[in-house]
């Protein structure tokens, strides 16, 4: 028991994000709105988003910004270590998968408003049944 | 020229860029520029071709930078192949696009062109690449114009069907890109040959098993792997008919080869069979969506429907050709990538045909097709032979090698399905034929003999030609497939 709280408490970051995913996928298929669905959605993508960025954290480390480096008043300190700084890579990656979330659910709302604005609902046990009504499918 | 590799992929993209600015301004440029890219993309996708067969696989560095902080696209003989397949199916899709559009989204044609020129950028982007986060924002590119597509088609179900699609879409992206994840937390890298230079030494560590099972699953879910196939249905039948004709044939195909790229290039094919022995299941989770995909399309009374649900057996001869552990298998499922295809194509492009006449194509408005359209049905018949697997055509040759690499595996239930679900496909479609070929048309002949009074009433010239064309390839590529695994496929995988 003692072990597995140790093991919780010292990656608490990562049981978190693995938390926030369940309640995004939860969402995705429990939920009879459209609209819940689509916010669990995007608690799931985010919850990828933060493990991303936690991966490239490192203790003790800075910013990847290195000071000096083009020679400003002091160049002999500039000895760079790369452990002093976190990894930058992940956090760049995920700028491009947030353009890629953003653009997943701009398109999504937008199939919503089309939904809503052709059956009146969002509803999803609603919507089965005026589908039912359009009669044969094309 | 050198760039040939980026061309491929870049063409495509510009053209879209303009066919989009073209839309605002003077809508009738569309179709040109999109015509225009394509066929450089197609050219360029050929030279590509031509060179690594003679000269071996081309490293391309995106602006310069080096592997492993650059991008590399890294084209050898399996995507070189497949580059040209995307490319030449999208080009001829095209050509006979042209009126399918101007009757089903004419009021958005410009859009669809610059959508229709994102979403092959989108393929031909994931199956150049070397880098795996490449892999995952192509792959988003390829599935966010998708999901547009399947809203543009039918008013009531399409945006239905394609948020649907997104949410399950969004699922499988998300677990291939923690799998994705896994491995730069393991390796620090995202170059495909430097991730598998690093891993071919951490064979035993569990990080890598579980970044293995979340990519393999992102994958599944985006080929549409049966029991994840519940999208495909309803999102290919209900998108406009010339966006069909490219999705079926191209999007689970390119998944599949994304599949067979992981496997060989980046995790290994010693650490799938060997470390983590995983065929077996996976070999019976192929033999049931062969079954099931084959069953369900026993029960749809639509031929829209019914095609895809064939669509997702096929996904299963594929999946399970690749994974049976032996070089017959692997080569079976590669040429069935290049088979499968055309014959996808050629089923499509003959509905599109019929969707342009009939609008709605539930069996009960078949009625006397040969009579009406005699062309359009004898393409549909070459391509239902094709998925039957009738010698000469390509489909037989494929599964020749897939239930040759069964026997050799010793996986007598997946040959035995390919089988069955042969013998379903050739029932389903002669039950077509008799619809069309046998039972009167529905109206207006009066008590006539209407066999001999029905007038002809074909599809489109564009149509016709293509039709003609790539149910001519059908014959060409199964009497060539000696060809093609002499040249292209046992080479790659030695």
């Amino acid at each position: 028991m003692t072990d597995l709280l140790t093991l919780i408490v010292a990656k608490y970051n990562y049981w978190l994000y693995v938390i926030l995913m369940m309640i995004g996928l939860y969402a995705m298929i429990a939920k009879n709105n459209l609209i819940k669905k689509l916010v669990g959605m995007n608690i799931f993508q985010t919850a990828i988003i933060l493990f991303y960025v936690s991966i490239g954290y490192k203790r003790d480390a800075t910013i990847p910004i290195i000071q000096n480096a083009h020679g400003g008043n002091d160049t002999h300190a500039a000895v760079i270590h790369a452990v002093d700084y976190i990894n930058p890579l992940p956090h760049v990656l995920m700028l491009t998968a947030i353009v890629v979330s953003v653009a997943t659910f701009g398109v999504a709302m937008a199939l919503a408003v089309r939904v809503y604005q052709r059956y009146q609902t969002l509803e999803e046990d609603e919507l089965r049944m005026r589908l039912v009504d359009i009669g044969p499918e094309k | 020229m050198d760039n040939y590799p980026a061309l491929i992929v870049i063409t495509p993209l510009l053209a879209a860029l303009l066919a989009g600015i073209a839309a605002w301004t003077e809508e009738r440029l569309s179709y040109p520029i999109a015509l225009i890219g394509l066929a450089v993309s197609m050219f360029a996708a050929f030279k590509v071709l031509m060179q690594v067969i003679t000269s071996g696989t081309i490293n391309y560095r995106m602006a310069g930078w080096a592997p492993p902080m650059g991008i590399e696209y890294t084209i050898d003989l399996l995507n070189a192949m497949v580059l040209l397949i995307v490319a030449s199916i999208a080009f001829f899709n095209l050509i006979a696009s042209y009126k399918s559009v101007e009757q089903e989204t004419s009021d958005r044609a410009g859009s669809f062109y610059a959508i229709y020129l994102l979403f092959v950028t989108g393929l031909l982007g994931v199956t150049a690449t070397g880098d795996l986060f490449n892999l995952y924002v192509l792959i988003e590119i390829t599935s966010l114009t998708s999901y547009t597509m399947v809203a543009l088609g039918d008013r009531d179900r399409g945006p239905l069907a394609s948020l649907n699609y997104i949410f399950i879409g969004v699922i499988g992206a998300s677990f291939y890109l923690l799998g994705v994840g896994y491995l730069y937390l393991k390796t620090g890298s995202l170059n495909m040959v430097d991730v598998a230079n690093i891993l071919s030494g951490l064979h035993g560590s569990s990080t890598i098993l579980v970044a293995f099972i979340l990519c393999m699953l992102g994958i599944w879910i985006k080929m549409a792997l049966f029991p994840m196939h519940v999208w495909l249905p309803n999102a290919y039948s209900y998108s406009p008919v010339a966006f069909a004709r490219i999705v079926a044939p191209l999007m689970t195909k390119v998944m599949v080869y994304v599949m067979i790229r992981l496997m060989i290039t980046v995790f290994g094919l010693d650490y799938i069979f060997e470390t983590l022995n995983l065929s077996e299941a996976v070999v019976w989770l192929a033999t049931f969506a062969i079954i099931a995909g084959a069953v369900m399309a026993l029960a749809q009374k639509n031929l829209k429907k019914m095609l895809a649900y064939i669509i997702v057996c096929e996904i299963g001869y594929m999946v399970g050709g690749a994974w049976m552990g032996n070089q017959l298998g692997m080569t079976g499922a590669i040429l069935h990538i290049l088979n499968d295809a055309l014959m996808t194509f050629a089923l499509f492009l003959a509905v599109g045909s019929m969707v342009y006449k009939l609008k709605r194509v539930d069996f009960i408005d078949l009625k006397g097709l040969f009579g009406k359209m005699p062309w359009t049905m004898a393409g549909f018949v070459l391509a239902a032979f094709s998925i039957i697997g009738v010698p000469p055509t390509c489909g037989f040759f494929s599964k020749w090698y897939l239930i040759l690499g069964a026997f050799e595996a010793g996986a007598y239930h997946f040959a035995a399905a390919l089988v069955i679900s042969s013998l379903i496909c050739a029932v389903l479609f002669f039950k077509v034929f008799e619809i069309c070929f046998f039972e009167p048309m529905p109206e207006g002949h009066g008590h006539e003999d209407s066999s001999s009074h029905v007038a002809i009433e074909e599809a489109p010239l564009s149509m016709l030609i293509v039709s003609g064309l790539v149910s001519i390839s059908l014959v060409v590529a199964g009497l060539y497939s000696g060809t093609i695994v002499n040249t292209i496929i046992l080479p790659f995988l030695q």
